[in-house]
């Protein structure tokens, strides 16, 4: 069984088919790069699964149950959480308190209005354990607007990662930092979600990023799939090659 | 690590607050002990606003909504509790507060519905609407509502018909209780708002602030949180309302007029909005303010116009904005 399938998804902007009947699976435990070039549709492909977009139509199942007509909040109580590509946190609270809040916000305690958040002692050890494994805890008291570039990824990435889900997608989660803090954010984000045993689906723009850390790729183009397989077989993949600038450096 | 050089203490940043809360509490306590009766008077207005004021940031600072119709919920506070003595007798401040306050609940949450709807000027304007229907039926119904002329408000009796200030030397006599049990639900409305604003829900309402997209990808259903924000604050203002009416003697429609709304934002500005005392400084600093420059000149209105062109242009922070950052720079507070 796989954990997350879509039938026939389609949709159109205009003239432009951002997602032309796209049969996309996942299985549990994997480590996914979704790749192409801009505007392949893979972002779209995305926001369907969310529920961020509507299909035109098409359906999405996850663990086979139809969730095509759930809402993005019904969506993420059935598992599937996401981070942005454009950094979206919070940032007029501190680090602590987003990734707190997505605790809270997970265990059903965001009505709790007659208590202090900082009282409830389950959530506040959690985010100290998340915080940590992100490698933010010396940045916990700071407001979220603060972090460096690369620290906002990874907090962006954290906060989706407090809901618990069981699929988690990222969206560019290493784009707008230097390569150097790459090869670090993606460290950081592969060991976690491989330990917390959370699938995780990625788009990346960076080749060498997603030869070295994913389990399967699927190359996107022009709204529908032109290649799934393993990092060796697409790295052999002709059609792959031609559409990337130049063939993918050696790993 | 400079503050350690001069021996400072360090002042950990969790704990100023509480700090200058209880500073706070001790001078306000002491004020009619030095102060005169008309000082006290004004405080006590200054109190009531900040009340109010406080209700109203519950939507600016903490959820992100200006409202421009908060003048309603404080009038229409103001007028139960005028219709209360005329209609049913009652004098008790008590039962003005007890049957007040669900009157401008369930008036705030039915307005809060049709505004929360939507957000930024379509928030605004539907809050102003909806104020200014309140406002002309308090105009057209005189026969109920006294028209300009407004209704009369009674002295009322205090801590359950305890403390009445009937006869002579009455009127003194009410004006130090009332400061004083304005001051107890002041401290009372100010702690529940605090515990409001750092409870899991009033984080939720600061992430929806901040990023309502990534606020619905946590799973929160924004709109029914803008609700309750609304509903919250509405509630807040019309509590200022209703302990208003008494103090003043009088309501009139001036209070449900969309320039008093005004005033709520001006004084929410002043004292600053991304602050949680700052509408308790605006509140108090704007009521001084009006009442000296209304009386030291007929101009007095283009006086306020040039403090909020400043304000905005100089301190967009307001006055425990300012405070803050100075207080910043002068003591390196403890972080992490």
């Amino acid at each position: 069984m796989s954990l997350l399938r879509t039938v026939e998804l389609r949709k159109r902007f205009g003239a432009l088919n951002a997602c032309d009947g796209v049969n996309f699976t996942v299985e549990k435990g994997e480590f996914l790069s979704l790749v192409g070039s801009n505007g392949a549709g893979k972002t779209t492909l995305v926001n369907l699964i969310t529920a961020h977009l509507q299909p035109d139509s098409g359906q999405v199942l996850f663990e086979e149950r139809d969730i095509t007509g759930l809402s993005v909040s019904e969506r993420i109580k059935a598992g599937i959480a996401r981070s942005f590509q454009l950094v979206n946190l919070f940032d007029g609270l501190s680090v602590f308190d987003n990734v707190a809040l997505a605790i809270f916000a997970r265990e059903g305690k965001t009505a709790k209005i007659a208590a202090l958040a900082a009282n409830d002692d389950d959530v506040r050890r959690e985010t100290r354990e998340v915080l940590a494994e992100f490698g933010l805890a010396a940045k916990s008291e700071l407001m979220a607007g603060e972090l460096a570039q690369g620290e906002r990824k990874l907090l962006d990435v954290a906060v989706a990662y407090a809901l618990g889900p069981k699929l988690l997608f990222l969206d560019e989660p290493t784009s707008g930092v230097s390569s150097a803090e790459k090869a670090q954010i993606m460290d950081t984000v592969s060991s976690v979600v491989r330990s917390g045993a959370v699938t995780a689906v990625v788009i990346e723009h960076d080749m060498d990023v997603v030869f070295r850390y994913s389990d399967r790729i699927v190359m996107m183009h022009e709204g529908a799939f032109l290649a799934d397989g393993p990092p060796d077989a697409i790295r052999a993949n002709e059609a792959v090659a031609s559409i990337l600038l130049g063939a993918p450096s050696p790993a | 690590m400079k503050a350690d050089a001069i021996a400072l203490p360090r002042f950990h940043a969790r704990l100023w607050p509480y700090v200058a809360a209880a500073l706070g509490v001790a001078v306000l306590i002491s004020v009619p002990n030095f102060a005169g009766l008309y000082q006290t008077q004004l405080l006590t207005y200054g109190l009531i606003m900040a009340i109010g004021a406080l209700g109203f940031n519950l939507l600016l600072g903490y959820t992100g909504l200006l409202s421009f119709g908060h003048s309603a919920y404080f009038g229409l506070g103001a007028y139960t509790v005028a219709f209360l003595l005329q209609w049913l007798g009652i004098r008790s401040m008590e039962l003005y507060i007890l049957l007040g306050l669900p009157v401008v609940a369930i008036v705030s949450a039915l307005f809060g519905y049709v505004c929360v709807r939507h957000t930024r000027i379509f928030f605004g304007i539907l809050t102003l609407a909806l104020s200014q229907v309140l406002y002309s039926l308090a105009l057209k119904f005189f026969w109920v509502s006294g028209g300009t002329d407004g209704l009369r408000v009674k002295r009322p009796t205090l801590l359950a018909g305890m403390i009445d200030f009937a006869g002579s030397g009455g009127f003194s006599r009410f004006l130090v209780a009332y400061y004083y049990y304005v001051l107890g639900v002041f401290i009372l409305s100010t702690a529940i708002i605090w515990v409001i604003v750092h409870s899991p829900f009033g984080k939720a309402l600061q992430a929806i602030r901040d990023n309502e997209t990534r606020a619905r990808f946590l799973g929160l259903r924004v709109r029914r949180f803008r609700w309750a924000a609304f509903l919250l604050s509405g509630t807040f203002t019309g509590l200022a309302g209703i302990l208003w009416a008494p103090l003043n003697g009088l309501t009139t429609p001036d209070v449900l007029y969309w320039p008093f709304s005004g005033e709520i934002v001006f004084m929410t500005l002043l004292g600053g909005f991304r602050n949680f005392f700052g509408p308790i400084v605006g509140g108090v600093a704007f009521t001084f303010i009006k009442t000296y420059a209304v009386a030291s000149t007929e101009y007095w209105q283009l006086l306020l116009g040039t403090v909020l062109v400043v304000l905005v242009l100089l301190l967009p922070t307001g006055i425990v904005g300012v405070l803050v950052q100075v207080a910043r720079r002068r003591v390196p507070m403890e972080r992490s």
